[in-house]
């Protein structure tokens, strides 16, 4: 047969059947344009979100988020329903537009990470009629990267973008440093759009989303508050409350005292109060000790940066940005790299950064005698945090430390059993508590690395179970109903435990 | 003992308790905890316990607490009754 | 040997919290005050709360002390009344000036731990010295009771008393210091120091730790959970001191067993009270690193 350019072209030869003329570049799959600048209800016109969507946000905002409670008090307004909201995760500031919509019938489902405030509550206390899905990090990126969490419409705050779409979240009066999260949304949804406050000349100099992703580019006046967005720098305070100080050094020397404790070796801390300090100690013993590490890794904040900038640790990995010094530095330090959830985490790719871990240091709001963790339910049973990387991390590295105070408010952190598992004693290693640490009973070369190199002492964990009993006394436990408000996904979408119904 | 005026002991500082009296016909108990559940039976058979034992009969008692624990509830409770019931 | 007073933490009686983590710190005592830290609107508050708290609370084989109003107030006397139910190991008297202020209080423990079969003497005192009129008395006070197991020294309100202001080098404080040592090793008690005010400052703390190990004090008094480690680090043995102790001590030893009287190390004479010193620093040594 011929083609438009008189080409005689057949329509099958030898095995390849089924072929298709050129009918000229017009093709209409084919974008020619990129200048995908839209304006706000224009977009939401184009995008036709039908009822039962799936939509995704991400939270690297975190409490300075400003557009998703827009974009679902607008599909409120336009009369959608049903939809599955999808955010990396949720905070406070998201609570009570999402109970609103929640109860307009709006939002019928969640996937998240974390929920908080409010709204954990209200959902702790029977608020949804389909359960919320919780997933890691890891577990998130996996979801999407299989299909089986399938978005329609990845909305995506963009601190800097140019009108091609090529978005930063390193640039702009709203940085936010990595854009990770999102990163993994914008490969994987129907549709991605980018709302920015800061429009730039094509092309935007350091891309966190590149534009062959992304469909459209809003301009907004406000993308979120900045002063919520990146906080001052966080750094070791020389006011760290005592009792952190006192888990801080146990921790640094336990690290010190370890067999994986040596050049090169890999770390990834929170970024709470505790943390940062055990990076200050960790720093005066890498230089006496003239070791350099290879990465630090996750939530990145000036502390961290301050061991790169002094040439501690070769790379940092980015999955969050937390203060303004990360996100300078993640801007002009070559060295500084933003990585996305699947590099990060996610179990079903060729291998994540988890895997190279050596020691990673994690919260717990409860631990049990078989050192299974909780970080997503209080000791009331609400839902109140959030899953996060814990159990990635927990996974991958080589040593995994646990950090609490062995009681909040009167409650105890270790019990019987937890709450919530959100990750299992099979990959907890070490507890440090102000009052004692254990050691998980498969980790014999961790006692033994203790024992020989340090001088801290180790205490079984039922013992120190007890001892802090005899301080607070026995609680009453939570009842709960029947009705399960929580699936929880262990990294892998296989279910771990529920979160149920508080009476 | 009697309560002939209202006291007030203790703060809302965490692990503290505020206990506030007043004199009231009857014996009345109000607790407020954060720990509510797991340990507000516990809170309240401890001040019935110390009412029991200083002989109080009539008595409006107001227990805020922030996770304090045993020894701290009885120790501002005591206090809290000994300004009570001293004599004007 | 006496038991490590390397450190002892101060913490404000009336405040709950503080009192049921006081002992996670380190330190080899603690402190609990009655007197400066709790305004006296609430001085009944916390007499009840740490009476509770000693009979509550394991703190460990930490030594636990409580500071009681001074003997000029009418609180001390409930405060002891209070106090001594909770068998703390050492009660601090603030404000001591004479032996027969020292026998009153004395007096008023031994009837207590009468009353409610307490072992008799288990409450222990250790007067604090502040004023003029304290180092004037303070051979007699040192020696007015068998339960005194220490000297203290109250820095601030002394110079107040003497009428100077307290600087970083302490001169001002250095005789009464050098008096205090005096009046406790003549008792054969420990002597005891002041706080060093300035928490962010742990040069500074390190070198009066130094200067008071060197005048014979056996611990220092801390205001912040930061400033043990440091405190102790000069009090511990240098492994230097160790090993030097090792060395005497063996060659005393070798020297007694061929039935020498004179015993050398390094070609140096030595003499007894070096290898006695010497036993007591491997003692001290030993007790440090537990």
């Amino acid at each position: 047969m011929k083609n438009i350019l008189d080409r005689d072209v057949p329509k099958k030869v030898s095995s390849y059947i089924d072929l298709e003329p050129y009918y000229g570049s017009s093709n209409k799959d084919i974008i020619k344009s990129n200048d995908k600048l839209i304006g706000f209800e224009e977009v939401l016109d184009k995008l036709d979100i039908k009822d039962g969507m799936t939509i995704s946000f991400h939270h690297h905002f975190r409490e300075g988020d400003i557009i998703l409670n827009k974009i679902i008090e607008n599909l409120a307004e336009r009369g959608v329903e049903n939809l599955t909201l999808a955010p990396s995760s949720l905070t406070n500031v998201h609570s009570d537009t999402v109970i609103e919509n929640v109860k307009k019938g709006v939002i019928k489902k969640i996937h998240t990470s974390g929920l908080r405030g409010k709204l954990g509550e209200e959902i702790s206390n029977g608020l949804m009629e389909e359960p919320v899905i919780i997933r890691s990090h890891g577990g998130r990126a996996g979801a999407i990267e299989t299909g089986r969490l399938d978005i329609d419409i990845a909305f995506i705050a963009a601190p800097t973008a140019d009108i091609a779409g090529n978005v930063s979240g390193a640039e702009g009066p709203s940085a936010c440093g990595a854009l990770g999260y999102a990163a993994v949304d914008a490969r994987n949804a129907k549709k991605t759009v980018a709302f920015t406050d800061n429009i730039v000349d094509f092309p935007v100099k350091s891309i966190s989303i590149p534009q062959r992703l992304v469909d459209y580019v809003v301009e907004v006046n406000q993308i979120g508050d900045p002063s919520k967005i990146a906080k001052g720098a966080l750094r070791k305070s020389v006011d760290t409350p005592p009792k952190n100080m006192i888990v801080a050094s146990k921790v640094a020397e336990i690290i010190r005292g370890s067999r994986y404790f040596k050049e090169d070796f890999s770390l990834q801390t929170g970024s709470g109060s505790i943390s940062l300090e055990t990076i200050s100690l960790l720093k005066k013993i890498m230089i006496e000790k003239e070791i350099t590490g290879s990465f630090l890794m996750g939530g990145i904040t000036s502390g961290h940066v301050d061991l790169l900038e002094n040439g501690l640790f070769k790379k940092i990995f980015d999955t969050q940005s937390f203060d303004i010094g990360a996100v300078e530095s993640i801007n002009k330090n070559k060295l500084h790299l933003e990585i996305d959830a699947s590099d990060y985490a996610n179990p079903f790719n060729k291998g994540p950064l988890v895997n190279n871990l050596d020691f990673v240091i994690l919260s717990a709001l409860e631990i049990d005698l078989d050192f299974n963790v909780n970080v997503l339910t209080g000791s009331d049973g609400v839902l109140r945090g959030a899953s996060g990387g814990h159990s990635d991390t927990a996974f991958g590295s080589n040593i995994s430390i646990i950090v609490a105070p062995s009681i909040r408010g009167r409650m105890p952190t270790i019990k019987e059993s937890v709450t919530t598992v959100i990750t299992p004693g099979s990959d907890i290693d070490i507890l440090v508590t102000e009052r004692g640490i254990c050691v998980n009973p498969k980790r014999e070369d961790i006692k033994e690395d203790i024992r020989k190199n340090t001088s801290l002492d180790i205490i079984e964990i039922n013992e120190l179970k007890e001892k802090i009993e005899s301080i607070t006394k026995p609680a009453n436990s939570i009842e709960f109903k029947d009705n399960i408000v929580g699936l929880v996904e262990y990294r892998d979408g296989t279910i771990i435990d529920v979160v149920r119904e508080i009476k | 003992m009697e309560i002939n005026k209202a006291s007030s002991v203790g703060t809302l500082e965490s692990s503290d308790v505020l206990i506030s009296i007043q004199p009231e016909n009857g014996i009345n108990i109000e607790i407020e905890s954060d720990v509510m559940k797991q340990y507000g039976d516990r809170i309240e058979r401890i001040v019935r316990e110390t009412i029991n034992y200083f002989e109080i009969d009539n008595i409006y008692v107001k227990v805020q607490d922030q996770g304090a624990l045993d020894y701290t509830i009885k120790a501002r409770l005591e206090t809290s009754l000994k300004r009570a019931s001293e004599s004007k | 040997m006496n038991r490590l007073r390397r450190s002892m933490l101060y913490l404000p009686g009336n405040i709950p919290s503080m009192l049921q983590d006081a002992h996670i710190y380190g330190s080899d005592s603690i402190l609990i005050d009655l007197e400066d830290s709790v305004p006296l609107s609430e001085k009944d508050s916390a007499r009840i709360l740490v009476r509770n708290a000693l009979n509550n609370i394991d703190y460990g084989d930490i030594e636990v002390t409580v500071r009681i109003n001074p003997i000029h107030t009418d609180f001390y006397i409930d405060d002891i009344k209070a106090i001594v139910l909770g068998r703390p190991d050492a009660i601090r008297v603030p404000k001591s000036e004479s032996a027969e202020q020292i026998k009153k209080v004395d007096e008023l423990i031994t009837k207590i731990e009468k009353e409610n079969n307490i072992e008799g003497g288990y409450v222990k005192l250790m007067p604090m010295i502040e004023t003029a009129k304290g180092v004037k008395n303070v051979h007699e006070i040192s020696e007015a009771s068998t339960r005194n197991v220490a000297l203290t020294i109250g820095g601030e309100d002394l110079a107040t008393d003497l009428g100077v202001t307290r600087t970083k080098g302490s001169e001002e404080i250095f005789t009464a210091r050098s008096l205090v040592v005096m009046a406790a090793k003549a008792a054969g008690i420990d002597a005891l120091d002041t706080i060093y005010s300035n928490v962010k400052d742990i040069e500074g703390l390190k070198e009066e730790t130094k200067l008071i190990k060197k005048l014979g004090f056996s611990g220092k008094a801390v205001i912040h959970p930061n400033q043990i480690k440091p405190i102790h680090e000069v009090f511990n043995p240098t492994e230097k001191e160790i090993k030097e102790s090792k060395k005497i001590v063996s060659a005393a030893k070798a020297a007694e067993e061929k039935g020498l009287g004179a015993i050398t190390v390094n070609d140096k004479m030595i003499d007894y009270p070096i290898v006695d010193r010497a036993k007591k620093i491997l003692s001290y040594a030993e007790s440090t690193s537990k």
